[in-house]
């Protein structure tokens, strides 16, 4: 069980470093969301990977239930990744109109 | 009278240096005011001193960095005191003299805060109990003698000499710190109080040579002493008030100042012997007999200088109670005729415009009086009796031919001794002859005459200062000698007379010799300089360290380019594969049990998400080229990471994420509008393979850390907030309850950053235009920009959507929801009318302006927290009751709600402030730039 998280969480790292270092600004950015989903997940199974939980309502059951903390902390994470990415695309678009080429280090034309 | 801090003479000066600087343009009152703080740490010391001399030693502390050993801590002994004496005194003097002497066209106001914060700089120096403190004020004189050193800063060659001078000094600073941090490691402490009592133990440790070495490095450079002296005639390029006091009264004497100081620890042993006497004994030689082939009165001087610095270095490298005594007497004596001497040079140099001897002659009968201090200030450099320079000399003379030093050194010292004495008759002889007598002046820029009267006060003050210690020792200078004695030499202090007669001694003799070899060399002088000239000539050494500053600043470069190339790129791999090492690194050395827990299996729906991850990662770098395939497949990926959290019964966060996911894709969508729709091939395999290889170690990184924390056991924080939550907020949703209470602090950081972030989108996109990308088959886009349908279909969408976010909004507290959530369905809601009828038609119906919302949710959220302000509560703090109001049924309230409120509209305002200007972008017209079709577009939104 956990190694299967672990391999996920491990996965998505992987893709999004290899996109993160490509050279044309949108695929960095494609990998910067998926870094940020392994970050996401990192903070998340901090708290633990139960087989069997139920969500952290006070009072809605028996049973364990799962850590509240880390799903605060990730739900902000959260938003916050959705506003760095923004800001992120429209430095990428500016990029593009002040360099005249979408390439990281605006050095070759465009295709 | 010693409750007065010690810490304030220091802090006078450093901070006094602020009081030129805003004490307006006139340079008279930067004087002024120069001179009172100088004054006031005149008055401070004198204040001090009887205690002082009375045999006790001042110490004061303040914690500062206990762990690193770092107090600020200061003590007042004899020694501190001579030294404050001398610095203050001399201080005020040069202070009245530079009024004079700098023009003014001269940056005044700069002169006295620079001289004013060495003044707080060396005070530190001689009053510092800590050594570290020590070093650090040491930098600081290192630092402002560079600053005055390159004063004129227009003169390229005084701007060199600066550097030169901060390169040897800082050098040996750092050589300093090397040598004091060892020092303290084996002392144990790095007090003095403490190294002055463990002197046995410092010298029987096998860290003993390295100290001794490395301070040495430092007092070396500080002190011009051989090989390292090059840079002191070179820092004559200050203003001559700067060499009075800096270059040859105080700063260069903190070299043998911490000789003086860390003597009780340092000194006695074989090493320290042959080291410290052999380069005084060198210094003292060679400066001595260069000094009288300079033409440059300051030349002379600066190398007379190195020569006496040399001259007190070896004494207390002799290493005898009495010898030490001597040092400390010549550091004086030095002081007082050398300050004189560089004030009298600069007054022939301000009143003739020349510093060249060969044009300075026969100043006698132009200035008469300035001739005579001058003369009186030179023969206490040359060891004339009746004069202080005589009586340090003469225990000079008389230690070098001390039984006990064995062997060849029995004759070497008394012969290099009275070497140095013949050379320094003779240059002290040309000072005098060939300046006041010796003819007529040739070729002078300006008639001289003498100075007004109030610049020749400090030096007649200074040569009756000669004189007076001279004549009558014993009641002058006496009780401060044995007070700063007492600090050198501790419970060891010799007895000494200081009287002008001893009876017919051998030094006596060795001072005749000195007399009469002086003269006679000076003398044979023609001669002598056409050998100099013909076999010595000058040593180009700025031209040398310029290369060597040339030779660094290539090397620099060459450095800085194979790492710094302007790859974006590359510096991202550099990163990755840095933050990869540490992280790996450390977790690999920490010896890191990498045994997971749970060896549970998983179940299909993990297994299931996990495989759809993997494949819809995996999918996203093979198609990264094709961009909306990719794009699709991030989608995928998002949307697999919030059913995760719905397998973990995280529900707040699967409802968030989804929504987030929704908003995040459109946002692609819309950005690729204006990107290439693909990527050109363009990466080697070679890059590829190293890339390849970072994403593969950096994943395995990460998921092996998941892995092995798993393995260690949950703390009880967030059983701790399930146990609490009901009690305390009468909220049964732990997350939200976290979010808006108990962390709540931690989310209003986060809704700032992240309507920072939206507007900084705005920012960045206001009069921002951009022509949209070529369709992939270079077609043109469809021009049916709202379709029927779907604007149909929207409209109504709009309330229901508006309801269903306020039921999430308010049951939040107890049930997955909240602000977050209810935020982002608000926001798509609204984008989803920008998207199907356009943002003409949206703005032209919905007046909200997302900035004000933006502000207004912020600002409540704020305001909600400074509420419980108004009753002495904390920040953010809540309460919460029930309500039972009639036909309603039981309300259950908390004042969270208006946080959450908070939240909720800053979460609209940002989401859709984001996505509108973007949409926006597609609409503005960009002139002749627009490649398809003749009729705009209405929107950007064609992808969603």
């Amino acid at each position: 069980m956990t190694l299967t998280v672990a391999f996920m969480v491990g996965w998505l790292t992987a893709c999004g470093v290899y996109l993160l270092l490509r050279a044309r600004t949108l695929p960095v950015i494609l990998g910067l969301v998926l870094l940020s989903h392994a970050a996401n997940l990192v903070l998340f199974l901090g708290g633990g990977v139960p087989a069997e939980v139920r969500p952290p309502l006070v009072g809605s059951g028996e049973g364990p239930m799962a850590d509240p903390l880390p799903q605060a902390l990730v739900l902000t994470a959260v938003v916050i990744s959705f506003a760095m990415t923004a800001f992120v695309l429209i430095l990428a678009l500016r990029n593009r109109r002040s360099l005249k080429s979408d390439h990281v280090d605006g050095e070759r034309r465009e295709s | 009278m010693a409750s007065t801090p010690l810490i304030l003479l220091p802090l006078l000066g450093l901070l006094g240096a602020l009081l030129p600087a805003i004490g307006g343009r006139s340079p008279h009152v930067s004087a002024r005011l120069a001179a009172a703080v100088v004054l006031a740490g005149l008055v401070m010391a004198g204040l001090q001193a009887p205690a002082v001399m009375g045999g006790e030693v001042l110490v004061e502390r303040w914690t500062w960095l206990p762990a690193a050993g770092l107090d600020l801590s200061l003590r007042l002994d004899g020694l501190g005191l001579l030294f404050t004496l001398l610095i203050q005194g001399i201080g005020l003097l040069i202070v009245l003299y530079a009024h004079y002497y700098l023009p003014s066209s001269a940056p005044q106001r700069r002169f006295y805060a620079l001289f004013l914060l060495f003044t707080g700089a060396m005070q530190g120096v001689v009053l510092a109990e800590n050594l570290l403190v020590l070093v650090v004020f040491w930098e600081l004189t290192s630092i402002s003698s560079f600053l005055l050193i390159g004063y004129w800063t227009l003169d390229p060659s005084a701007r060199q000499s600066a550097r030169l001078a901060l390169a040897v000094t800082g050098a040996g600073g750092l050589s300093l710190l090397g040598g004091v941090i060892l020092l303290g490691e084996v002392a144990g402490g790095y007090d003095l109080t403490t190294v002055l009592a463990s002197g046995d133990a410092v010298r029987a440790d096998p860290l003993y040579p390295w100290i001794l070495g490395l301070v040495l490095g430092g007092v070396f450079t500080k002190s011009a002493q051989f090989p390292f002296h090059f840079w002191l005639p070179r820092a004559m390029a200050a203003p001559t008030p700067v060499s009075a006091f800096l270059h040859s009264a105080t700063m260069v004497k903190a070299g043998v100042f911490l000789l003086a100081r860390l003597f009780p620890v340092l000194a006695g042993t074989q090493a320290w012997f042959l080291s410290v006497t052999t380069v005084g004994m060198v210094t003292l030689v060679a400066a001595a007999f260069l000094a009288l082939f300079k033409h440059d009165l300051k030349g002379l001087l600066a190398y007379s200088t190195v020569s006496h610095l040399g001259l007190i270095t070896m004494l207390f490298g002799m290493g005898t109670p009495a010898s030490a005594v001597a040092g400390v007497f010549h550091i004086a004596n030095h002081a007082v005729f050398k300050a004189s001497l560089f004030m009298a040079a600069g007054i022939i140099e301000h009143e003739s415009g020349s510093r060249d001897m060969r044009q300075l002659n026969g100043l006698i009968k132009r200035m008469p009086h300035t001739a005579v201090l001058a003369m009186v200030a030179a023969g206490a450099m040359a060891g004339v009796p009746l004069l202080n320079g005589f009586l340090s000399k003469e225990m000079f003379f008389s230690e070098t031919l001390q039984p006990g030093m064995g062997g060849t050194w029995q004759t070497i010292l008394p012969v290099a001794a009275t070497l140095s004495g013949v050379f320094a008759v003779a240059y002290s002889l040309r000072f005098i002859h060939d300046v006041f007598f010796n003819g007529e002046p040739v070729g002078l820029p300006r008639e001289p005459h003498e100075p007004p009267r109030w610049m020749k006060v400090p030096v007649e003050l200074l040569v009756a200062l000669c004189l007076l210690v001279g004549v009558v020792p014993a009641w002058t200078v006496e009780p401060f000698l044995s007070a700063a004695a007492e600090a050198v030499v501790p419970g060891r202090v010799p007895h000494f007379d200081l009287a002008l007669w001893h009876g017919f001694t051998l030094a006596l003799f060795m001072s005749l010799v000195a007399m009469v070899g002086g003269v006679t060399l000076y003398g044979v002088r023609r001669f002598l300089f056409r050998l100099h000239d013909r076999y010595l000539p000058e040593p180009a050494v700025l031209k040398w360290f310029t290369e060597v500053e040339l030779g660094l600043w290539r090397v620099a470069r060459r450095v800085l380019g194979a790492w710094e190339n302007g790859s974006l790129q590359r510096y991202m791999a550099l990163l990755v594969a840095a933050a990869v090492a540490l992280a790996g690194g450390a977790f690999l050395t920490s010896g890191g049990r990498l045994a997971g827990g749970g060896g549970e299996w998983p179940d299909l729906a993990t297994l299931l998400l996990a495989l759809v991850v993997a494949l819809a990662g995996a999918a996203t770098v093979v198609q990264q080229r094709q961009r909306i395939q990719a794009l699709l497949w991030v989608g995928v990926v998002g949307l697999t990471v919030s059913l995760t959290f719905v397998r973990f019964a995280a529900p707040d966060l699967a409802l968030t994420m989804l929504a987030v996911e929704v908003v995040s894709v459109i946002l692609l969508l819309l950005a690729l509008y204006f990107l290439p729709q693909s990527s050109p091939p363009e990466s080697t395999p070679w890059h590829r393979g190293r890339d390849a290889l970072l994403a593969g170690v950096a994943g395995v990184t990460v998921g092996g850390l998941v892995w092995a924390a798993q393995g260690t056991p949950a703390t009880g924080i967030g059983r701790d907030y399930l146990a609490r939550t009901v009690a305390e907020t009468g909220g049964a949703n732990a997350v939200n309850t976290i979010l808006v209470d108990y962390r709540a602090f931690d989310t209003l950081g986060e809704i700032t950053v992240l309507g920072i972030a939206a507007l900084g989108v705005f920012a960045m996109l206001r009069g921002f235009a951009l022509p949209p990308a070529r369709e992939l088959r270079g077609r043109r886009w469809d021009p049916d920009a709202h379709p029927l349908i779907l604007a149909t279909l929207s409209r109504p969408l709009l309330p229901l959507a508006t309801l269903v976010s306020l039921y999430l909004l308010l049951r939040g507290h107890n049930a997955p929801g909240g602000g977050f959530v209810a935020g982002l369905v608000m926001g798509v809601a609204l984008i989803l009318q920008y998207l199907a009828s356009g943002s003409r038609w949206v703005r032209g119906r919905l007046q909200v302006r997302y900035r004000v919302l933006l502000a207004l949710g912020l600002g409540l959220a704020a305001v909600s927290g400074m509420v419980p302000w108004l009753w002495g509560g904390a920040f953010l703090e809540s309460a919460h009751g029930e309500w039972h109001p009639r036909l309603l049924g039981d309300i259950h309230w908390n004042t969270t709600l208006v946080f959450d409120i908070g939240v909720y509209l800053t979460v609209i305002a940002s989401v859709t402030l984001i996505l509108a200007e973007l949409g926006r972008l597609g609409q503005k017209r960009i002139g002749r730039q627009r490649p398809y079709g003749s009729t705009a577009p209405e929107t950007g939104g064609k992808g969603a």
